[in-house]
């Protein structure tokens, strides 16, 4: 019995028929923390000169006393937030991913995740749809470099509301955790009454001959794949909001592979060692099934459009899509 | 904070020299680890769990502590060896040193042995830390003292001064770092590999409150420390000067050892030397 919740019960927009509305992920952290800050006092915000763009700044004009600046130091941010965790405080640090825990890995590794304390990170500016900055400030290694770490707890939601979401319910459980977010405006896909809860994937879509298991904001182009699999080919696909990175929903990876016999994975980052990765590993391990994975093809982004830059990276509806009808053919 | 009296004070140098010889069978017993740090660093630690800190060996995690964070991990013998003669666990622990399933890692691990605060090894991060720390103090409103030991050669590092900047920016007076100046690291002299002088000079150009004196003696490390603790407005730095190796001869100011534990033959004659010392010092104060 998979844990996953089902597509059901999920309440999700009516993005087939209705309009759908555009929001940047990151704004859901920014609304996410200035509620958790009013639930509990100990929730920080510490800023390493980036407020506008990691969208800091209503938390701290709400909560101006819970609010720190300590300019741009990303090492800093994390040692320092160590510290102030190990007193009993709840600090958020946010940064673009690429800095942090770009940068900071090893202060990641050592002072929370090693020494177990409470620190929380917000990845910015997560993927190639960070767009026109280019491969410096585009970050498709950060699920790599976090999820192989003991006790870290490592989410990437899939529209702005969820993120709010995940924002609150990380701040909430004890433990280091990552949470990673995008720049650009994104199909909100879900709503208040969408369930969410750490480390159970969500089924938005059911089908039985192709699993897509997705995460991010390319949740929303797995659905549209789906949809055009089902008109175009007659292939029906179960869609899995696999937003837990770590610790994965394992009975829910496994699940999609024994009830449709094979799985695409879809992620803004490196094919290399990302969330694909995992599923590749859990199901190599239970129940071996032909996979196909949707992501960068270990190569640096570039200055360029979001949309086009998903496009040009192999990311979009149309590669979906293909991935899919390789999948269903490999079934045999 | 008072001085000690000058019968505290040789009970002080007595554990002092209970700490050194502590670090000598712990590294025996290790077969690996570092010796120069650690002992002369022994009279700084004494200096503060024996003098300066407020703090319960009976009750670890009592909140109202002051912290001490031990920077430069890899002189954590010093610090096992203060903890067990100030009453945190049994001196024979420290024969198991770097052993399998010990408390006492190579490195300290907090989550392993709560009183060491945190987890260090990786240099330059334990002012960091203790910034936070001393932050959140200011931000609760609680009077603990934030104590941080850091090497010289630590300095090298760039978030050592990231976070001697924030220290400054939020005038953190609960805080004070104790800086090894023993001018020693693994490839030899700090003034040769990357120099740090003028170091005094670099931290009141970052604001903090300094104060230099010598390290391996322990009246004047206290009346340092307490002349800097009454310092309002700024974070404070003791650079500590210190002859690596103190209280072992062959090994005074010799940089190889650094990061090597003596032999058996080098151990007995270390704590014959100690054993002397203790004598003189039970003699003459």
């Amino acid at each position: 019995m998979a844990n996953a919740q089902t597509a059901e019960a999920m309440r999700l927009v009516d993005y087939r028929n209705g309009e759908i509305k555009q929001v940047p992920t990151r704004n859901g952290f920014g609304e996410g923390l200035i509620e958790a800050g009013t639930r509990d006092e100990n929730v920080l915000g510490i800023c390493a000169d980036l407020s506008e763009s990691t969208r800091f700044e209503g938390f701290k004009k709400a909560h101006p006393a819970q609010y720190i600046e300590i300019g741009v130091s990303e090492q800093m941010l994390v040692a320092m937030a160590g510290g102030l965790a190990s007193v009993g405080k709840i600090p958020w640090i946010a940064s673009y991913a690429m800095f942090n825990p770009g940068r900071s890995w090893e202060q990641v590794r050592t002072i929370m995740a090693l020494n177990e304390t409470n620190v929380k990170i917000a990845g910015a500016h997560a993927g190639v749809s960070v767009g026109p900055d280019g491969a410096t400030h585009q970050a498709i290694e950060d699920i790599a470099i976090m999820r192989v770490i003991p006790h870290m707890t490592v989410v990437v939601p899939c529209d702005s509301v969820q993120t709010k979401k995940a924002t609150l319910a990380l701040s909430a459980a004890w433990g280091p955790a990552y949470l990673r977010f995008g720049r650009e405006k994104s199909a909100v896909i879900t709503t208040d009454e969408t369930p969410f809860q750490i480390g159970v994937a969500q089924i938005f879509r059911e089908g039985s001959d192709v699993a897509i298991v997705a995460c991010g904001i390319l949740v929303y182009n797995a659905l549209l794949a789906a949809d055009r699999l089902a008109r175009e080919d007659g292939i029906e696909c179960r869609v899995v909001n696999n937003h837990t990175v770590k610790p994965m929903d394992e009975a829910a990876i496994v699940d999609a592979a024994q009830s449709c016999g094979t799985v695409v994975t879809v992620e803004e980052h490196q094919k290399h060692a990302g969330m694909g990765s995992r599923v590749a590993e859990i199901l190599a391990q239970r129940h071996p099934a032909p996979i196909e994975m949707v992501g960068v093809e270990d190569t640096f982004g570039q200055s360029g459009d979001p949309v086009e830059l998903i496009e040009f990276y192999g990311m979009g509806v149309d590669a979906i899509v293909a991935a899919a009808r390789r999948a269903h053919k490999r079934k045999g | 904070m008072q001085s000690p009296s000058p019968a505290a004070l040789t009970e002080l140098k007595l554990k002092a020299n209970d700490i050194r010889q502590g670090i000598i069978r712990s590294l025996l017993a290790a077969g690996s680890g570092h010796s120069a740090g650690p002992l002369d660093m022994s009279d700084v630690f004494t200096a503060l769990y024996g003098c300066l800190m407020r703090h319960d060996p009976k009750n670890p995690e009592w909140p109202e502590r002051d912290r001490l964070l031990l920077s430069c991990g890899h002189i954590a013998p010093v610090r096992y060896s203060a903890m067990a003669n100030f009453g945190y666990f049994p001196v024979e622990e420290l024969l198991t040193l770097r052993k399998f399933g010990t408390r006492l890692q190579g490195h300290p691990e907090r989550v392993r042995l709560p009183a060491v605060e945190t987890t260090s090894g990786p240099l330059g991060e334990g002012l960091a830390q203790g910034v936070g720390m001393a932050l959140g103090a200011k931000m609760d409103g609680k009077d603990f003292h934030v104590w941080v030991v850091t090497s010289d050669a630590e300095h090298q590092c760039g978030l050592h001064w990231e976070a001697v900047m924030t220290g400054a920016k939020f005038k953190l007076d609960n805080l004070t770092a104790v800086v090894d100046r023993n001018f020693i690291q693994i490839d030899g002299s700090t003034e040769d590999v990357m120099p740090l002088e003028p170091l005094a000079d670099k931290y009141r150009s970052f604001n903090w409150a300094v104060f230099e004196c010598d390290g391996n003696d322990i009246a004047e490390f206290i009346e340092t420390a307490q002349r800097a603790a009454r310092f309002k407005g700024k974070p404070h730095v003791i650079i500590a000067n210190t002859v690596p190796g103190k209280g072992v001869s062959y090994m005074e100011g010799d940089y190889t050892w650094h990061g090597k534990p003596p032999n058996a033959a080098q151990a007995d004659e270390a704590l014959r030397e100690l054993a002397a010392e203790r004598e003189r010092i039970l003699a003459n104060g």
